[in-house]
């Protein structure tokens, strides 16, 4: 038991936080002259430092999940549901969204494409909904700042928040909202993809990891240049009361700014790491990331194009309820991680 | 004459796709007649759910992701 305990701390710390990179940054920066103790070479270890980790990180990461997402490809997601009926079809939908590749810009032609093989909107929904909220990639990123505990109930309660929030939109009868040249499409037309090779999918990944870089990486600098303000300047007393779990608000603010942008996990997650070292509540950052992945206004515009405002409303008021109320949760059980 | 239909909302991989299939089509110099289309009704008539797709002679060839110029050639028919 012991063993496996520093096992799994050395994976934690040194594997995936890669602490032996913030120490040879380190030992670099005083090789240069520059005492570690200062403000600005503790922001300029921690640039690099977090930079670099998490371009490993992005690489090694989008690289293998877009391999296993090969596997899962939204064609196949639809015969799979179009199969099911109630909360199992719920949580299937809940599950496939996670392993299933998706880009925003795909997101009508993939509405329409479950709507035609009756999918029911809800279950559509909770494809949407855990799709990019949760992932390898997030659950990985997650582990190696805050333990495997944290990230393996922030997957659960993003599924859980999938599920419900789907189910919820199937019970308010909201089909009418569907727009009517999606509901106009009757037809269900199943194509055959082409079997993909393990060169194929080696290809694809690649390429994936390529794009989601050079389209990731100014987030991740900014990101990390946030964070490193933050680390070294803004004093933990500010960050306690206004984000902390003693503030009734944290939860609600960190909700209501992170819903409209349009921000990667990669590029998030080193600000919600700073904020959490500095003493914000554990609930207030999980819900700050919760809605900068889950809703943006660009996806939400493609969304318009789907679905009337109603039902549009409704599906951004109960993901933003959702992740509010995971928030509150996670902040007073706090003391339990 | 060969018909090649591009599926795409507009987004940039859409336009790289269309620029990567206008180049090989110009450099065989063969025939075609290439044609964006960004409704959604009918891209989805195709049974796409991942934009860009490439569509030759109404079949459906590539899907989801900008192809090579190789990838290209190799789903053309005359």
């Amino acid at each position: 038991m012991q063993t496996l305990s520093l096992f799994w701390d050395f994976f934690q710390y040194q594997f995936l936080g890669m602490q032996w990179l913030n120490k040879l940054v380190g030992k670099m920066l005083t090789a240069f002259g520059m005492s570690t103790d200062s403000r600005l070479t503790g922001s300029l270890q921690f640039f690099i430092y977090d930079t670099i980790k998490i371009f490993i990180l992005l690489c090694s990461l989008i690289f293998i999940i877009s391999y296993i997402q090969s596997y899962f490809p939204p064609e196949k997601t639809k015969q799979i549901l179009g199969r099911f009926k109630g909360i199992s079809a719920n949580i299937l939908g809940a599950l496939l969204g996670t392993v299933t590749p998706f880009c925003s810009c795909s997101s009508i032609p993939l509405f329409i494409g479950f709507s035609s093989a009756g999918v029911p909107i809800g279950v559509s929904f909770s494809f949407l909904i855990s799709s990019p909220l949760v992932d390898l990639g997030a659950f990985i990123l997650l582990t190696s700042i805050f333990g495997g505990k944290i990230a393996v109930v922030y997957v659960l309660v993003g599924l859980i928040l999938a599920v419900f929030g789907g189910m919820l939109i199937d019970k308010l009868k909201m089909s009418d909202q569907i727009e009517d040249y999606i509901k106009n499409i009757q037809n269900n037309i199943d194509i055959t993809l082409p079997d993909l090779t393990k060169k194929d999918r080696a290809i694809y990944a690649k390429t994936q990891m390529q794009q989601t870089f050079k389209k990731v990486f100014p987030y991740v600098l900014i990101g990390v240049g946030i964070g490193s303000l933050i680390h070294n300047w803004i004093p933990q007393s500010f960050v306690e009361n206004v984000l902390g779990s003693g503030n009734p608000f944290s939860v609600l603010l960190a909700t209501l700014i992170g819903m409209p942008m349009y921000a990667d996990i990669f590029g998030s997650i080193p600000i919600a790491e700073a904020l959490y070292y500095k003493g914000a509540g554990l609930g207030t950052i999980l819900s700050f990331m919760m809605a900068v992945t889950a809703l943006s206004l660009p996806s939400v515009i493609m969304l318009r194009n789907a679905i009337k405002p109603k039902l549009l409303a409704t599906f951004v008021a109960i993901v933003g309820i959702g992740i509010i109320i995971i928030g509150y949760f996670f902040n007073f059980t706090q003391f339990l991680f | 004459m060969m018909e090649i239909k591009i599926l795409g909302s507009g987004c940039k991989k859409c336009q790289e796709t269309k620029a990567v299939v206008d180049k090989v089509i110009a450099e065989l110099g063969c025939e075609a007649n290439i044609e964006k289309v960004e409704d959604f009704a009918k891209i989805a008539s195709y049974g796409v759910m991942q934009t860009p797709a490439v569509v030759v002679n109404g079949k459906v060839k590539i899907v989801g992701k900008v192809p090579t110029p190789a990838e290209v050639m190799s789903v053309l028919e005359p």
